[in-house]
């Protein structure tokens, strides 16, 4: 889309355009570039010297059991906290839609996850479930369950699963929200003189409506999953125990950071490039398809 | 209206309350632990209702200095968390503006260019480059700096894009009248544009505070001493390996980190929703 009416000159625009092209060229093209470059490099045990080789640290990479590990942890956490951030949004939003009494109650209510920073989701659900202090981590010894996610990988990827989807629950209902009030009543009237009931109603109608909604929520949640939740995992569980809730976003961070593997962190940071290209991708061009229709 | 049958009229109530449990439940008990004592929480038997000691633990974490953060108390990092995110929100506001309003009421060389290498920002999530991103604020010199917690994370399209699409819904009679009037394009900008989209500024607003805000991963890595770090990676620190957690400043810590961003949101709630749904779709 263009505009038919524009104003005249070169240099205006182009000291309009020049910070942010700054900010974007100096920490955006230039990290990228250098995790691409450094992705095909191996650097000596000192840091001395760097030496080209090609793909090598990414056959490294996808041979490495710990990476294959943490593959399949990341499947079982996004998987996870999709699904148990969407549905319960969904039944909300619906119940919301209904009611008039107290509706700006309830939707107030529940946006506030909005506001809390993942980490801090992590502190809340922590507190509750810390063995010996939290509420419902006495509660469930009394009830005869040996709860320790300290010790205890799956009780960690639990818990950080609950976390990281009670903080996205609060977008997703806003946003499933706004696509039901969108669709026009007089739809739903018809069906029901129709003598579609409440149930076949919502399925046949709002279901089929609510779809876009749905598909972009879906993958807003994968990519918040796979690299929104870094603060959940580290001020939770820190990946452990024993790598039981280490995501492949906190494993670039560790090789990167703390193991100090450039070439292998690298590589790493450049397989999650592809993947959230992908997916941005998918995003787009259905927004695009959307629009045309 | 839809007919519905009176007797299953509470139903809804009964599910949004139960909703309402479970977003309320987690930040009620750590309010209530942010007024308890740190015995009191680690007896077992936690109380479920407010205890004595609200203004002393908040007092007690905001002044005095934490031996967990080096001797920092926690009012400077909340001062840093807030300095970061207005950084960042007016920031990214200010230079998406001139740039959106550039690319769309400007023909000029190189425009596409421009267009498409803020879009492609887009595809890149700070995260995902993030050892990169580090070496060079560090090679700048921008470690445990405000520039280096807030600059890095303005670079991004989202904002930029917002503005594009908006910016092309204004008539082109508005800039022909303006140019009868003598007006030149900045003043334009400043008389017609910018009171026009108060509202995408406002909405904006706030989804760009909440994120500065609730930033981890950046400013865990880009702070090494505890002065410059922010409210929401110190309260990791908080969390000690060993049984001294101090956990009703903890909890202290976890409500002065949720307050700021979620009084933003409820204060603009109309503009927040409006702008989130308009934006993302």
């Amino acid at each position: 889309m263009q505009r038919r009416v524009v104003f005249d000159g070169k240099l205006l625009p182009m000291l309009l355009v020049a910070p942010q092209l700054a900010v974007t060229l100096v920490f955006f093209f230039w990290p990228a570039a250098e995790a691409v470059y450094f992705s095909t490099q191996a650097q000596d045990a000192f840091g001395l010297s760097t030496e080209f080789v090609g793909l090598d640290n990414f056959r490294a990479v996808f041979a490495d059991p710990a990476y294959l590990h943490s593959l399949g942890v990341t499947a079982v956490f996004s998987v996870s906290v999709t699904l148990l951030a969407m549905l319960p949004a969904l039944l909300l939003a619906v119940m919301a839609d209904r009611v008039v009494r107290f509706a700006a109650v309830y939707k107030t209510a529940l946006m506030l996850p909005y506001a809390v920073a993942p980490a801090i989701a992590g502190v809340l659900w922590l507190f509750l479930f810390a063995p010996g202090i939290g509420i419902v981590a006495n509660m469930l010894r009394w009830l005869g369950i040996d709860w320790n996610y300290v010790l205890n990988g799956d009780q960690a990827l639990l818990l950080v699963i609950v976390a990281a989807a009670w903080k996205q629950l609060s977008y997703n209902f806003l946003f499933f929200l706004a696509g039901l009030q969108a669709i026009p009543k007089s739809l739903l009237e018809a069906a029901s003189i129709d003598g579609a009931g409440g149930f076949h109603r919502f399925r046949t109608v709002v279901l089929p409506l609510l779809s876009p909604t749905t598909f972009f929520l879906f993958v807003v949640d994968v990519v918040y999953a796979f690299f929104e939740t870094f603060g959940v995992i580290h001020a939770v569980t820190g990946g452990g125990p024993s790598k039981a809730t280490e995501i492949l976003i906190y494993k670039v961070y560790y090789d990167g950071m703390v193991g100090l593997d450039l070439g292998g962190s690298s590589a790493q940071s450049v397989i999650l490039m592809v993947i959230v290209i992908a997916l941005t991708a998918i995003q787009f061009r259905y927004v695009e398809r959307k629009v045309h229709y | 209206m839809e007919s519905r049958s009176g007797h299953l009229a509470w139903l809804p109530h009964l599910i949004l309350i139960a909703g309402l449990l479970l977003v309320g439940f987690p930040i009620y008990v750590t309010f209530v632990g942010s007024t308890l004592t740190t015995p009191e929480i680690l007896s077992g038997h936690m109380s479920l209702l407010p205890g004595g000691h609200l203004v002393e633990n908040y007092l007690e974490a905001l002044t005095q200095g934490m031996p967990q953060l080096s001797g920092v108390p926690v009012g400077r990092l909340l001062l840093n968390s807030l300095v970061m995110a207005l950084t960042i929100a007016l920031g990214k506001m200010v230079i998406s503006f001139l740039s959106a309003y550039a690319i769309v009421f400007f023909r000029f060389p190189g425009r596409m260019v421009c267009f498409w290498m803020i879009f492609l920002t887009l595809m890149l999530p700070v995260e995902v480059r993030i050892v990169p991103t580090f070496q060079v604020t560090a090679n700048l010199g921008l470690i445990d700096s405000y520039g280096g917690l807030a600059i890095p994370l303005i670079a991004s399209a989202t904002a930029t894009l917002l503005f594009r699409q908006f910016f092309l819904t204004v008539p082109d009679e508005l800039i022909e009248a303006a140019r009868l009037d003598g007006a030149g394009p900045l003043r334009f900008l400043k008389d017609v544009l910018l009171p026009l989209s108060s509202t995408n500024l406002a909405a904006l607003f706030v989804i760009l505070f909440v994120y500065g805000w609730n930033q981890y991963l950046w400013p865990l890595l880009v702070t090494n001493t505890a002065s410059m770090t922010t409210l929401v990676v110190g309260i990791k620190s908080m969390l000690t390996v060993d049984a001294n957690t101090p956990w009703h400043l903890v909890m202290a810590m976890a409500i002065l980190a949720m307050v700021p961003p979620a009084a933003v949101v409820l204060l603009m709630q109309r503009w927040f929703v409006k702008g989130l749904v308009d934006s993302e779709k």
